[in-house]
């Protein structure tokens, strides 16, 4: 088709309408060789900046230690045990604030997305509470669960529960219809379907749910730490900054990320080795 | 085998007030019959195999299966859609099974029929492939089977191959018309396609739209080991041109007029 314009004097070839490219296609693969450079250059961009900045002496090391110092407060952290010790303690308080939340969000979730009724009863409270900022509990819990660590708990519950049976509930309602009447029409009572036919379906939904919230309860520990803690990462941040050690922070940050980097990798991998059949 | 429909009403509340889908409906199949109801969109056929199928209750008259209201969705009624409705995570196998299962029957039992009835639609070699490695055709042969695992009555099917591609649907036509005189089953069947319901049918409803009624019961003369070959057939260019013709008085018109 020529444009709309001057059709005569416009060859089409002068000016498509989509130039080739390969790296600015819209939703499609790039070559496996030009990914993997980017990948690469995704982590060594960064940390070959900080390193240059750092070692030039543009910032006062004291605000930006340079990578060699940070990797001297890893050591020293760990040779005192705090990396171990506070990595476990902030691990625990995660895997306990999260599993608490499942145990609630998915029987809740799955309910409330089969049954209009219960959607009708939970979904408006739920979405005014979700609205809350979690952190903002912080001092309640504090008054009604004491310094240890049930507040902790509770703030990661707090603050991750909510979500959870909210996406959960929005994966069943994508359940066909035409799946669930079949199930009917195979002699499957409600029972059945809701345990054999939506469970399933909604699992790796479950499983991607739990990937995107882990992810906030991570963020949630810090600031439970933050606040009142003995040990965990949060509260070895806080020390840090008391004694201005910013490479000890940095080092902290890094452990941070490194541990949900895992973690999240570890949900993509449970995902792939439980729903072959979800996964591409 | 004896299904009778008597004085079927259906209606739909909606803001504008009740829409009715369906009016005096009356028809029966017998056991062994092969039975289409043709009829354009709107003339409410799905709506009529979802009250046979039980997913929904008329608002007047009865369905009854050897003489027993249908109360609501059961085995005895199988049901093939039109969209692929597989389970996702479940081999071919396990889908064909599971209609078994939910019925309560042991896995011995349940594995033994799976087996002789994706024998019988074909598919015997990708009893262990997942749904998403067939193609549309083979995953309605699976949905066939799994509706024949549970030895149903009757057979009810809506717009099967509505979603295939030409020569996908040719080649399912006839193998539902093998499956048919092999197995012995009754069938009902809902389209919107004329061929397919005179190439498959020995008797054909017309449904017309708006209210859906049936504008005629049409008895299909033809014999019942047909192939593609029969669509060149006079016989068959007459039962179609008939059906057609009862259609298009009916429809609505293509142009509007002011």
């Amino acid at each position: 088709m020529a444009t709309a314009s001057n059709p005569a004097q416009t060859p089409i070839s002068k000016s498509p309408s989509l130039k080739p490219t390969v790296f600015w296609r819209i939703g499609e693969d790039v070559p496996r060789s030009l990914s993997t450079v980017l990948v690469v250059l995704s982590v060594v961009i960064p940390f070959t900046a900080w390193w240059v900045i750092a070692s030039l002496g543009w910032v006062e090391d004291k605000f930006l230690p340079s990578p060699v110092q940070v990797l001297q407060a890893l050591g020293t952290l760990w040779n005192d045990g705090f990396l171990l010790n506070d990595t476990i303690a902030s691990f625990l308080r995660v895997a306990a604030g999260f599993v608490l939340a499942a145990m609630i969000s998915v029987p809740l979730g799955i309910a409330m997305g089969a049954f209009a009724s219960l959607r009708s009863l939970f979904e408006p409270i739920i979405g005014i509470i979700r609205y809350m900022p979690a952190p903002a509990f912080t001092p309640l819990l504090i008054i009604y669960l004491g310094l240890e660590e049930p507040p902790k708990i509770a703030l990661i519950f707090l603050g991750i529960v909510f979500y959870n049976i909210l996406m959960i509930m929005d994966a069943v309602k994508f359940v066909p219809k035409a799946l669930l009447e079949t199930s009917y029409t195979l002699g499957g009572r409600r029972r059945q379907v809701l345990f054999q036919v939506i469970a399933p379906y909604v699992l790796p939904n479950i499983i991607d749910t739990f990937r995107i919230n882990l992810a906030a309860a991570w963020n949630l520990v810090v600031v439970a730490e933050l606040v009142a803690a003995e040990t965990g990462l949060g509260r070895r941040i806080l020390l840090a900054q008391k004694f201005f050690q910013t490479d000890t922070i940095f080092a902290c940050l890094i452990v941070l990320g490194i541990i949900g980097f895992i973690m999240d990798l570890s949900l993509k991998y449970l995902l792939k080795a439980t729903c072959k059949w979800a996964v591409d | 085998m004896h299904l009778e429909i008597n004085n079927l009403h259906k209606q739909f509340p909606t803001r504008q007030g009740a829409i009715v889908a369906l009016r005096d409906i009356n028809m029966h199949v017998e056991t062994g019959e092969f039975v289409c109801a043709v009829g354009a969109s709107g003339s409410g056929k799905s709506t009529l195999l979802r009250l046979v199928a039980g997913l929904d209750m008329p608002t007047a008259g009865e369905i009854t299966v050897d003489g027993e209201a249908i109360v609501g969705p059961g085995a005895d009624r199988g049901m093939v859609f039109q969209s692929y409705t597989l389970y996702p995570w479940m081999t071919v196998q396990k889908n064909v099974e599971f209609g078994l299962k939910l019925q309560g029957i042991g896995q011995r039992e349940r594995r033994e029929s799976a087996s002789y009835f994706l024998e019988v639609v074909g598919l015997t070699k990708f009893s262990r492939a997942l749904p998403k490695e067939l193609s549309g055709g083979m995953k309605q042969r699976v949905a066939i089977a799994r509706a024949l695992a549970s030895q149903p009555k009757i057979l009810l099917m809506d717009e099967p191959f509505g979603a295939l591609d030409v020569q996908t649907k040719e080649t399912m036509q006839q193998f539902m018309l093998d499956l048919w005189q092999r197995t012995g089953i009754s069938v009902l069947m809902i389209t919107h396609d004329v061929d397919e319901a005179v190439f498959l049918a020995q008797r054909i409803y017309v449904l017309t739209a708006h209210p859906g009624t049936i504008q005629q019961e049409i008895a299909v003369d033809l014999p019942s080991d047909r192939t593609y070959l029969i669509r060149r057939d006079h016989a068959f260019q007459g039962y179609r041109e008939a059906i057609m013709d009862l259609l298009r008085d009916k429809s609505e018109p293509a142009v509007i007029s002011h």
